[in-house]
């Protein structure tokens, strides 16, 4: 089946046969990765907007590469160096850079939604490189990329997302994006950081974690913001720590091949200890390589989507 | 004139009879059940109604005109046109004007200019405390005699509890009632909708229906301590309801109102981040929904107000988080309160009443009846128009509506202010 998507916003909305497709994509591309000359013309003479409105390396970075290994041409604008601190809106800039005719807007906003409302009004493809608290799906799909890859399936799998689930857009996507593929989801974290309603998303919420790690075939372990703690969301970070945070003692429960993921950055000693990060389970690292792959296949698939079919 | 052959519906007086209203310098003269008991003289306007609905001009307790300070917003001249075509004799307009409406030359100017260049009556509602700061209490005294009706901080909560209970007290020498913007804002801040699973799924932080609630808790409790007229701006959760309920059988002296938007709409509206969604408080779910007509089906809910609050694309095309609270409401509201009639919410006195007599009874007002030798404040309704909303056509500058392309039915024909036509315009 073609896919015929013009924006990438979320993994809500994506059809199982289209997660699919996007990652046997990134799957046959990821061999250009590892060749010596890491370059393919397929999307020559396209132009990519990278638009970061939040920090990030890992992500933009990555995007860049992908974007750059498939020959598009790409550009970056970033809060600093954008008519932002002239006091031009958003949609203003969005506006104007359409003007310019390109292809692709990768967009990463503080905003929930944002992402949404450019691809409104703009015919350029739209790739939602996280959004507020909302959806960071390229994430997801390099998380399921990774765990495909490490387990050979999806389907029947548990896997349990640790911390700070209430602002995170990474288990949010990959929420949507595991139930899909038939995966059992478990999110765990203090109550606080838990969002209001879980039980009613297609997901198993427990308050404790000991009780949770046995069943786990990967436990995704998030980044714990240290700002939580003067928010009042939570007593201390050791205390944190203690309860929910992934250390040696409490992965000896898991499963012997269970896998650990993080999609950085890491706060080693907090959500996560350092031995377990560096460990035998951890695949932390292939999770940045997925990541190149998947969003190489997420340009591909935009760029050059079938529009035959629409 | 005579509006001939009309449902003449006067919820004050409880009557609901076909009949002739005839209206002289300005006044309502009599309403009659047989038209030979009208003497015609040749120059008499005569109107035929007949198939339409005769009501008391509908009175919106709660709209932000903007004017002064915010003029490309909405002026005195252009949101009380959109009053009239709503089907609305009079608005109470709220103080968070540039400058707030704090002081008696404020109240002053805003009466003023509503006799220059408005459509319909206008009455002041001034502030609470000084520049809405919450810290001051203003001059009520002053402020009642230059023309205000009402005091409220609407837009912010009195944060004080303090504050609060010395405005229900001092409110009592004026006869003043002071309607409260009900949030505590230590569980709101920071929220940009209702906190429930949609919140969840779209990432955005909410707002607890709790946080209405316990406001409204703490306000009854200050009404009840201090024996002040209070009344709840905007309702719109369950909890408000049955405490305000309970309040009420309790015998404590306090009012509310609720706006068709929450009894319309649901937070499902927010999924596709379309800011014209974005309000305070925020829209709740759909057993929140229903909450509100059983409130308004039993009474605990007095009025309906629109909370009209037109913003221009300046603070609403933006993104989300970012973008203003409000919506629009005078030119919708009608086909939609006459929904609840059609809905068995209620009979159509009974919620007649909420937008004629009752919120003219809390604001003390001489409003809301047709009660010969009071003034022709007359709405003509056709209550089978079949309409879609359009508010590209609208007289109100704000195009923040978010009933846009509903199909709805009901419409004002025709609206009497002081016994002149002020809709349809000339």
């Amino acid at each position: 089946m073609g896919f015929t998507r013009k924006d990438l916003l979320g993994m809500r909305d994506l059809e199982v046969h289209e997660i699919e497709t996007i990652l046997d994509t990134a799957q046959s591309l990821k061999e250009i990765n590892t060749r010596s000359i890491k370059k393919v013309p397929t999307l020559r003479g396209k132009t990519v907007v990278h638009l970061f409105y939040e920090p990030s390396t890992r992500t933009r970075t990555s995007f860049d590469i992908a974007a750059k290994r498939l020959s598009a041409d790409t550009y970056s604008i970033a809060t600093t160096t954008s008519s932002m601190v002239k006091g031009e809106t958003f949609l203003d800039t969005i506006k104007n850079l359409e003007a310019m005719r390109p292809d692709v807007f990768i967009i990463r906003h503080s905003a929930s939604g944002t992402p949404h409302r450019v691809a409104q009004r703009t015919t350029a493809s739209v790739i939602n490189a996280g959004d507020g608290m909302h959806e960071h799906p390229s994430q997801a799909l390099l998380d399921m990329l990774t765990i495909r890859e490490h387990k050979g399936r999806l389907e029947g799998l548990t896997v349990l997302i640790v911390g700070d689930i209430a602002h995170s857009r990474v288990a949010r996507s990959n929420i949507w994006g595991l139930t899909k593929m038939g995966a059992r989801v478990v999110v765990c974290g203090p109550p606080t950081l838990m969002p209001s309603h879980m039980d009613q998303l297609p997901v198993t919420v427990s308050l404790q974690l000991e009780p949770v790690i046995p069943s786990a075939d990967v436990i995704m372990v998030l980044r714990l913001q240290k700002e939580r703690q003067g928010q009042g969301l939570l007593p201390s970070l050791r205390e944190y720590a203690a309860y929910y945070g992934i250390d040696r003692k409490k992965l000896a429960q898991a499963k012997p091949d269970v896998l650990i993921m993080h999609p950085g950055p890491m706060n080693r000693g907090v959500e996560i200890s350092p031995d377990v990060a560096d460990g035998p389970h951890s695949v932390i690292l292939d999770q940045v390589t997925n990541g190149v792959a998947v969003r190489m296949a997420l340009l591909y698939l935009l760029v050059q989507r079938d529009e035959s079919a629409l | 004139m005579i509006l001939r052959g009309g449902r003449i519906l006067d919820p004050q007086r409880r009557i609901d009879r076909v009949g002739d209203v005839v209206i002289r310098d300005g006044h309502i003269h009599a309403v009659a059940w047989d038209p030979k008991d009208i003497a015609l003289s040749p120059q008499t306007r005569v109107i035929d109604v007949s198939g339409k609905w005769v009501v008391p001009a509908w009175v919106d307790m709660h709209v932000h005109l903007r004017e002064p300070g915010e003029e490309y917003k909405e002026t005195i001249a252009t949101g009380t046109a959109a009053a009239v075509a709503g089907g609305f004799g009079a608005v109470a307009c709220m103080p968070n004007t540039h400058p707030v409406n704090d002081c008696a030359a404020v109240t002053e100017f805003i009466r003023r200019r509503a006799q220059e260049q408005g459509f319909c009556r206008v009455y002041p509602v001034a502030a609470i405390s000084k520049g809405l700061k919450g810290q001051e209490l203003s001059e009520f005294g002053e402020l009642r005699e230059a023309g205000a009706v009402a005091v409220s901080d609407d837009g912010r909560p009195v944060t004080n509890a303090a504050l609060m209970r010395r405005a229900l007290e001092y409110a009592r020498a004026f006869d003043l009632v002071v309607i409260s913007h009900a949030e505590e804002e230590s569980l709101s801040r920071g929220g940009h909708m209702h906190e429930g699973l949609v919140s969840t799924r779209l990432g955005l932080q909410g707002i607890p229906a709790a946080a209405e609630a316990a406001m409204i808790a703490r306000d009854v409790l200050l009404a009840e301590l201090t024996g002040g007229r209070l009344h709840i701006a905007h309702v719109s959760t369950e909890a408000s309801v049955w405490i305000l309920r309970e309040a009420k059988r309790r015998g404590i002296a306090v009012t509310c109102e609720t706006a068709p938007h929450y009894f319309t709409l649901t937070d499902e509206c927010v999924e596709g981040f379309d800011t014209v969604f974005k309000v305070n408080p925020p829209l709740r779910t759909r057993r929140d929904v229903e909450a509100i007509k059983e409130g308004l089906a039993d009474g605990t809910i007095d009025a309906i107000a629109t909370d009209h609050a037109p913003h221009s694309v300046l603070e609403k095309d933006t993104e989300f988080q970012d973008a203003a609270n409000g919506m629009i409401g005078l030119e919708s509201a009608l086909p939609l309160v006459l929904g609840l009639i059609r809905e068995g919410v209620g009979n159509p006195l009974d919620i007649l009443a909420k937008v004629t007599c009752n919120p003219a009874r809390i604001l003390g007002i001489p409003m809301g009846s047709l009660e010969p030798g009071s003034p022709a404040h007359v709405t003509v309704i056709d209550p089978e128009a079949e309409v879609v909303i359009d508010p590209e056509g609208f007289q109100s500058k704000g195009r923040n509506c978010p009933f846009r392309g509903w199909s709805v039915r009901g419409r004002a024909v025709l609206t009497l202010v002081d016994g002149l036509v002020r809709y349809p315009f000339h």
